[in-house]
C-alpha cells in the first residue's frame, strides 16, 4: 500500500500527459514554427516543394513597414480598439448598474436578455447586422428617418463602416462584460453604502467613492480582456464589408488570413501574426503599468 | 414620492434597453417567416402578413444544410466532451498530485496563455497539411481539444479540495484514477459543467479556424455554410435570416437551458471572452 505523503509521479504524467501532448504538438510547436516560418519567404511554391523555400532574416518585416496596405490595417485595426473598447466597457458598465439596482424587479430576466447577444454567432447576427444597416430598407435607417435625423449608409460610406461594425460589436459583447461588472459590484460591501447614507452622501458621490472604487479589479480584468479581443477584429468585416469599402474595414488579422490563405505568402502572413502578438503585449503591459502607477 | 418616480424611471430605461438588445434577434426570427421579397417594401415591415416556413424548407432540401447542422453538432460534441476530461485531468493533477517538474511545466503552460491562437495557425494549417488532416472534421476539432484556460480554471477550482478526502481514498487502497473518477470528478462537477457550456459555444461559433482548414462544402459548419450561402443569396434576405436562425437557435436554446450554471460561472471569472 502506498503511503499518502508519496510522491504520484506515474499516475500524475499519465494524467497531464494528453493535455501536455495536445498543447504541445498543436500549439507550442506550430507558434515555435511561425516564427521561423516568419523569416522565410514560403508561399504557394513551397507548400508543393518545401526547398524552393529561401531565409529571408527580417525581410518580411521590413516588407510590412513599408506596405501602405499593413498601415490602412493598423490604422483600422487601433481606431477599433481605441474607439470600442471604451464604448464597450461603457455600456457594460451602464448595464451593470442598471441590473444591479437594488429597486430592480426581475433581475435575473434582464440579465439573461443582455447577456443573450453573447451567445449568439457572430457569422449570423453579422449577417443580421448587415441587413439592418441596409441604406433603403434596413430597420436602422428607416427609423432615423421617422424620427427627422439623416440617413446614413452605413456599410456603403468609408467613413461609417467601422462606426457600423464598433455599433454590432458593442451589442454582441457587452452583456459578458456587464456580468463581471455586476460580480464586482455584489463584492463592494454593502455597510459601505448605509454608513455613506447616513453621513448625507449624494447618489454621485456613492457611486465615485464607493462604486467605482470597488470596481477596480472588475476593471482591470474586462479592460485588458476587451482591448485583447478587439485586437483580434475579423468576422464582422469578413461578412459584412470583405474590408471595405476603400479598404476602410481591413483589421490585421484580415490581411493575415488574405496573405496567408488567399494569396499564400505565408512567411509574409506569419509575419503580421508576430507583430500583432507583440502589439496585444505591448498594449496589455501599457495597461499594468498604468493601472500601477494610478494606484501608487 | 421622488423614489416611486425613480423606480419607474429605472424599469423604463431598462425596458427601452432590454427591447433594443432584443430587435435584431426578433427581428431575425419575424424576416425568416416573410415572403421572399416582402421586407424589402416600403415601410419596412417588422411582421410578416403571411407566415411561412418555406425557406425553412428550401435550406434543408435544395441547399443541403442539414449536413452542415450535423458537422457542427459532431464537432461541438465531441470536442466538449473531450476537453472536459482532458482538462480536468491535467488541471487536477497540477493542483493536488505531487510530481517531478510540476511546478516548471505549470509554469510554462502560463506562458502559452497570453500568445494569440491566431499566431501559430500558419504553421498548423501545413502540420495538418502533412498529417492528412486539412478538409476533415478532425482537422477541425484539434483547436478545441485541450486549452490552457481550461487547465488553468479547473487548477484554481481542484485546489481547494482537502488533501484528507484524497488521502483517505488512498488509504482505503483505491487507485490514483479511481479517486480521479469517483472522488475528484464529482466535486469539480460545478467548473466541469460551465467549461463544457463555453467550449460547446466557442466551438459551435467559430468562424475563422474552420474558414481556414475546411474547404469543401460537403464538410462546411453552419456559420461557413451561412457565409458560403451569402454569397449566392445576399439578395435572399429572407432565405439568409432562416439560416442566421437555424445556426443561432441551438445556442441559444442550450444557453437558455442552462443559464443559471453559465452565469454563474461567467461571475466566478471561470471563462475567456
Amino acid at each position: 500500500m502506498k503511503g499518502p505523503s508519496e510522491r504520484q509521479d506515474g499516475a500524475a504524467w499519465l494524467l497531464v500527459s494528453p493535455a501536455l501532448i495536445l498543447i504541445g504538438v498543436f500549439f507550442v510547436l506550430p507558434v515555435i514554427a511561425g516564427f521561423l516560418l516568419s523569416l522565410t519567404d514560403f508561399d504557394i511554391y513551397a507548400i508543393g516543394d518545401p526547398r524552393v523555400m529561401r531565409v529571408v532574416g527580417l525581410g518580411n518585416y521590413t516588407q510590412i513597414v513599408t506596405d501602405a496596405d499593413f498601415w490602412i490595417a493598423f490604422k483600422n485595426t487601433m481606431i477599433y480598439v481605441v474607439l470600442g473598447c471604451p464604448l464597450s466597457v461603457g455600456a457594460s458598465l451602464g448595464a451593470a448598474l442598471l441590473v444591479n439596482a437594488q429597486r430592480l424587479r426581475a433581475k435575473g430576466l434582464f440579465r439573461v436578455v443582455f447577456f443573450a447577444p453573447v451567445v449568439t454567432t457572430l457569422v449570423a447576427v453579422a449577417i443580421v447586422w448587415r441587413y439592418l444597416y441596409h441604406p433603403k430598407f434596413g430597420l436602422l435607417n428607416w427609423s432615423l428617418a421617422h424620427l427627422g435625423l439623416p440617413t446614413v449608409d452605413w456599410l456603403g460610406d468609408p467613413h461609417w463602416a467601422m462606426p457600423a461594425i464598433i455599433l454590432l460589436a458593442v451589442w454582441k459583447n457587452f452583456g459578458y462584460n456587464m456580468l463581471i461588472f455586476v460580480a464586482g459590484l455584489q463584492s463592494v460591501p454593502q455597510e459601505l453604502y448605509e454608513a455613506a447614507e447616513l453621513d448625507g452622501a449624494g447618489a454621485w458621490q456613492r457611486f465615485r467613492y464607493i462604486t467605482l472604487p470597488g470596481l477596480k479589479p472588475a476593471m482591470v480584468f474586462v479592460t485588458v480582456m476587451t482591448v485583447l479581443g478587439n485586437f483580434q477584429l475579423f468576422g464582422e468585416p469578413y461578412v459584412m464589408t470583405q474590408g471595405g469599402p476603400l479598404r476602410s474595414t481591413v483589421s490585421l488579422v484580415m490581411l493575415m488570413y488574405e496573405q496567408g490563405f488567399r494569396w499564400w505568402r505565408m512567411g509574409r502572413a506569419a509575419a503580421i501574426a508576430f507583430v500583432l502578438f507583440a502589439l496585444m503585449l505591448g498594449a496589455t503591459l501599457l495597461q499594468i503599468r498604468a493601472q500601477r502607477e494610478r494606484s501608487s | 414620492m421622488k423614489r416611486v418616480a425613480g423606480g419607474v424611471l429605472l424599469h423604463a430605461v431598462i425596458i427601452a434597453g432590454a427591447l433594443l438588445t432584443l430587435t435584431p434577434l426578433v427581428w431575425m426570427v419575424s424576416a425568416s417567416l416573410m415572403r421572399s421579397g416582402e421586407s424589402t417594401t416600403l415601410p419596412p415591415p417588422f411582421f410578416p402578413h403571411h407566415v411561412t416556413f418555406g425557406h425553412y424548407v428550401e435550406l434543408f432540401t435544395r441547399l443541403d444544410l442539414g449536413r452542415s447542422v450535423m458537422n457542427s453538432t459532431l464537432i461541438a460534441v465531441v470536442t466538449t466532451l473531450a476537453s472536459v476530461l482532458i482538462n480536468s485531468m491535467a488541471g487536477y493533477a497540477f493542483a493536488k498530485l505531487r510530481f517531478r517538474g510540476r511546478d516548471r511545466v505549470f509554469g510554462l503552460l502560463m506562458i502559452a496563455l497570453v500568445i494569440p491562437s491566431q499566431v501559430g495557425m500558419l504553421p498548423l494549417f501545413l502540420e495538418l497539411k502533412l498529417m492528412h488532416l486539412v478538409n476533415t472534421l478532425p482537422g477541425a476539432m484539434i483547436p478545441y481539444l485541450s486549452s490552457v484556460f481550461g487547465i488553468f480554471m479547473v487548477r484554481q477550482y481542484a485546489l481547494s479540495i482537502p488533501d484528507d478526502l484524497l488521502d483517505a481514498a488512498r488509504l482505503d487502497g483505491a487507485s490514483e484514477f479511481r479517486i480521479f473518477w469517483d472522488v475528484v470528478l464529482p466535486v469539480i462537477k460545478p467548473i466541469l459543467v460551465t467549461q463544457g457550456i463555453f467550449n460547446l459555444l466557442t466551438s459551435w461559433n467559430d468562424f475563422l479556424w474552420p474558414l481556414i482548414v475546411l474547404s469543401d462544402a460537403r464538410k462546411f459548419t453552419l456559420p461557413l455554410a451561412l457565409a458560403n450561402l451569402m454569397g449566392e443569396h445576399v439578395q435572399d434576405i429572407e432565405l439568409m435570416m432562416a439560416g442566421a436562425v437555424l445556426t443561432v437557435l441551438p445556442v441559444l436554446i442550450a444557453f437558455l437551458a442552462l443559464q443559471r450554471l453559465y452565469i454563474r460561472g461567467v461571475m466566478m471569472g471561470s471563462t475567456k471572452g
